[in-house]
């Protein structure tokens, strides 16, 4: 059970930063991909319907945390009280900004809205990979480098789901900036994942060199123009990077801690696994279905 | 002044805050779906406008409820560490169950609703927000389970020095929670209720060019260009009246589930009630006080157990048992404090559901006179002036009880956390500095305080602005796609 669980919390982080991860991405770079109103609308529009559904997906996990690994869930929570702090003030403008945007009356107002928007995208996506990276290592340097590959990683993400999601000139800057970020990411990346399976088990060098092969996939692909396939290898790449942090805190989800010291009892995981079995495909399935609903890429011109 | 006192500020300020917004995201967001219901069976436009009207304003307000709701989400981890490391296995449930199948519900067809305007069939669209609405009044469920189960523990057993759970049923359908759920529910339709009567009396005051304070004229009457003047006042009359009618019905749920819930008190929290009269020893016949010194006998025994004879227990004789029981300590809460905050939550409230009552009144259809062949109903009574003024001033009532209603219950449970099992001072981080309470309480203390006027700004100019041209005035077809290849692709989504 408590296994089982650890797999449901890896999972839930997983699916949130694969897709927080492009809405930090598409944040962070609204200045640099949109020239115009109409074309900041336009970058925007792509994340719109999804991101509040996506940040859900971090509520949840540290909610299925907090039921499940009580003292894991306060153990991190206070132990990176600061930076955790941040996370969620930078969560807090950007929620507000996102919302607000389109029911503000000035351009001040809007470029305001923008500023939140941009700051809220850039300091969680760094800060998520820092507290990991200082997590897994304890070190000054793997705080900043794990800050720097959230942070690149969670750009090129965004950038490539704006390449997908849109046309003209948008898209074009999109590709652009995706490669961009590549140049940051892909070295970052390969410096850095190496060294986590050293401290798990040995599945995780698995996972990692996956995590490396589905970002330079990522990359060749966007030059390529096959940005579906793009956004798929960037997602898997992500996605592997989650499993091998996980993996690797598998043993010690914190400095001192089991996860079965961590784990609540077998009555509340078993009750909590029944309800999670059948209400989580039905969330994927109504999630999925919003980016169906949505699939269709945006152009700049206004209605 | 330590890391303790500064947690606890910190906790009631965002949860406060939170909750100024929670009220009229849950009643709000059914007002609008009735709304729209309303115009896709009749399909009057007058509904589809008042539609996007209030749900604009909606819009504006959700967006706070969800950024101050992630804090609180953290909160429990950050500040109370040893509390959620005590009660994680069985208060996390709910928290995590709410995540699960409320928060995933609202968030998502909520998005389905703003960007699905014109891209989803109308009853799928509709179908979008009442998931959203559903969503957002089970996530009141679950978080007052949560919270009905640290004044009244049930389901559990304490094992190693932590609260285990037993039986998640139990804690689920606590007699506190089946309480608390539809008294805070309805109390926060009285809270929508009340916003909506103050905004369309505002309106009905600036179209006749009146003024909100009396013998202060507004600049002049609003006229609005695209609708004929006549059939204004009407719009905003229907609105007006169904809230009226939420808030009075709202009203009557409000008052029977909190009788039920004072019931509750004297078996489970009687140092709440006892502080909530500020009564000192037990009483037989114990009296209530409408203002200090202006005592009804025997009305709180009445309220509290059905019976103007009944015993209640008072303050220091309650603080004697429990130091046998507990260990000396002082177990008596702020008095002051949850003795107003009781008065203002039943004074406030209740004034603002008879005033629904008034207007409703007020605002009634004469009879069809019973004359021979004339079967049409009276003409619509028109809105008296001094009532719609009435109506904007009385917005800020049932926030105010609402909040007090909170404080009531928070701070009348301490020194306990978890009634009789956890005292709020062993709840606090250990680890966390004095200095690190002090950073965040102050920048979410400035944070907030910013957010609140913009929101506050924002929401008045919506309103000054009124609705916006009726949507079928606009030429359905889009400007001409730019080249041919793109004609299937969709324009920017505008929000
Ligand atoms: C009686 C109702 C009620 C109460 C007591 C609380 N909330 Fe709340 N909360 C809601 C009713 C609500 C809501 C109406 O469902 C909100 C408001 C806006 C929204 O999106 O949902 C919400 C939003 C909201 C969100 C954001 C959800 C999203 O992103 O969509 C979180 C994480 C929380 N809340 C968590 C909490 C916690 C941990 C509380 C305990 C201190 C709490 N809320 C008290
Ligand atoms: C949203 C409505 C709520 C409001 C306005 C509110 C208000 C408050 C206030 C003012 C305090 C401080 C009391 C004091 O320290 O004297 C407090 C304490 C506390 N409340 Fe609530 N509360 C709300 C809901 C909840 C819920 C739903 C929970 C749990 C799920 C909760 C858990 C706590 C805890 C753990 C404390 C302890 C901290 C302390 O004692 O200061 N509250 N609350
Ligand atoms: C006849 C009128 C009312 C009575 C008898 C009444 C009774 C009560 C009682 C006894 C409690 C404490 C429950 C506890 O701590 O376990 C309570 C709490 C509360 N009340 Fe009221 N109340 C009334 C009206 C209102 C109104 C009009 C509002 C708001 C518009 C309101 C909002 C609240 C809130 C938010 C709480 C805290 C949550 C809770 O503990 O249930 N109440 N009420």
């Amino acid at each position: 059970m408590t296994t089982f669980w650890f797999i449901v919390i890896a999972f839930l982080w997983t699916g949130y930063f694969v897709l927080e991860g492009f809405d930090f991405g598409v944040g962070a770079l609204l200045p640099l991909l949109s020239r115009s109103e109409a074309e900041r609308r336009q970058v925007l529009g792509t994340i719109g319907p999804v991101w509040d559904g996506n940040e859900v997906w971090l509520i949840t996990a540290v909610g299925a945390m907090f039921a499940a690994f009580p003292a894991w869930y306060s153990g991190l929570l206070s132990g990176f009280y600061l930076p955790v702090f941040l996370v969620i003030a930078g969560l807090v403008v950007r929620g507000v900004g996102l919302e607000w945007r389109g029911k503000v009356g000035s351009r001040r107002e809007v470029a305001l809205c923008d500023a939140g928007i941009v700051a809220g995208s850039v300091l969680p996506a760094f800060l998520w990979g820092a507290i990991f990276g200082n997590l897994l290592f304890g070190t000054a340097t793997a705080t900043v480098l794990g800050g720097a590959l959230s942070l690149s990683v969670a750009v090129l993400h965004g950038a490539v789901f704006v390449a997908l999601k849109t046309t003209g000139r948008v898209r074009a800057r999109a590709r652009r900036a995706a490669l961009l970020a590549a140049v940051g990411a892909v070295p970052v990346a390969i410096g850095t994942l190496p060294s986590v399976p050293g401290r798990g088990p040995m599945w995780t060098l698995g996972t990692a060199l996956l995590a490396a092969a589905a970002l330079t996939a990522g990359v060749t692909l966007v030059w390529g123009r096959r940005e579906g396939w793009a956004f798929t290898a960037t997602a898997t790449a992500i996605a592997a990077t989650t499993a091998t942090v996980f993996g690797v805190l598998w043993t010690a989800p914190l400095p001192g801690l089991t996860l079965a010291e961590a784990a609540s009892a077998p009555y509340t995981l078993t009750v909590l696994t029944w309800i999670g079995l059948i209400a989580l495909p039905g969330v994927i399935a109504y999630q999925a279905w919003t980016y169906w609903v949505f699939r269709k890429r945006l152009t700049a011109e206004v209605s | 002044m330590d890391a303790l006192d500064l947690a606890r500020w910190q906790f009631g300020v965002t949860t406060v805050y939170h909750f100024l917004f929670v009220p009229l995201t849950i009643g709000l967001g059914v007002y609008v779906a009735g709304l729209q219901t309303a115009w896709l069976r009749t399909g009057k436009e007058h509904y589809l406008r008042l539609t996007k009207f209030f749900g604009k304003l909606f819009l504006i307000n959700f967006a706070m409820g969800v950024v101050t709701g992630i804090v609180q989400e953290f909160q429990f981890g950050m500040n109370w560490s040893e509390y959620s490391t005590f009660v994680g296995d069985v208060f996390g449930a709910p928290l995590a169950l709410e995540a699960l199948l409320a928060f995933f519900l609202e968030s998502t067809f909520l998005g389905l609703w703003i960007f699905g305007w014109d891209r989803l069939p109308k009853r799928v669209h509709l179908a979008c927000l009442w998931a959203a609405v559903i969503g957002s009044n089970l996530s009141a469920y679950f978080i007052l389970a949560a919270n009905a189960w640290m004044k009244h523990p049930v389901g559990y057993e304490v094992v190693d020095g932590k609260a285990r759970m037993t039986d998640l049923w139990a804690v689920l359908t606590n007699s506190t929670a089946l309480a608390q759920v539809p008294h805070v529910v309805a109390a926060s339709f009285v809270v929508a209720g009340g916003f909506v009567v103050a905004v369309a009396g505002y309106r009905i005051l600036r179209e006749r060019g009146l003024g909100v304070l009396p013998g202060r004229r507004s600049v002049q009457a609003v006229q609005d260009a695209t609708v004929p003047a006549r059939r204004l006042p009407d719009m905003w009359r229907t609105s007006l009246r169904a809230a009226l009618v939420m808030t009075a019905i709202a009203g009557v749920v409000v008052a029977g589930s909190g009788d039920v819930s004072g019931q509750l008190l004297r078996e489970q929290q009687p140092m709440k009630l006892a502080a909530a009269e500020g009564l000192r020893h037990d009483t037989a016949g114990a009296p209530f006080s409408i203002a200090p010194g202006v005592e009804v006998p025997g009305l709180l025994s009445l309220l509290a157990a059905h019976d103007p004879g009944a015993t209640i227990e008072g303050v220091d004789d309650i603080q004697a048992r429990y130091e046998k029981t507990f260990g000396p300590a002082d177990y008596t809460p702020n008095l002051p404090v949850v003795f107003w905050s009781f008065r203002v939550m039943i004074g406030f409230g209740m004034a603002a559901v008879g005033l629904s009552v008034l207007g409703l009144w007020l605002t009634r259809r004469p009879r069809p006179r019973r004359r021979r062949g004339d079967t049409a109903p009276g003409t619509a009574r028109p809105v008296p002036g001094w009532f719609a003024r009435l109506c904007v001033l009385a917005l800020p009532l049932p926030t105010m009880a609402i909040v007090a209603g909170w404080l009531l219950s928070e701070i009348g449970r301490q020194p306990w956390t978890v009634q009789g099992e956890l005292m709020t001072a062993a709840s606090v981080s250990p680890g966390v500095s004095l200095g690190e309470v002090a950073i965040t309480l102050a920048v979410f203390t400035v944070l907030y305080g910013v957010l609140a006027l913009a929101e506050g700004v924002l929401l008045v100019r919506h309103v000054k602005a009124g609705p916006e041209l009726p949507p079928v005035e606009r030429t359905p077809a889009g400007p001409a796609p730019a080249r041919p290849d793109e004609a299937r692709l969709t324009p920017t989504l505008m929000y």
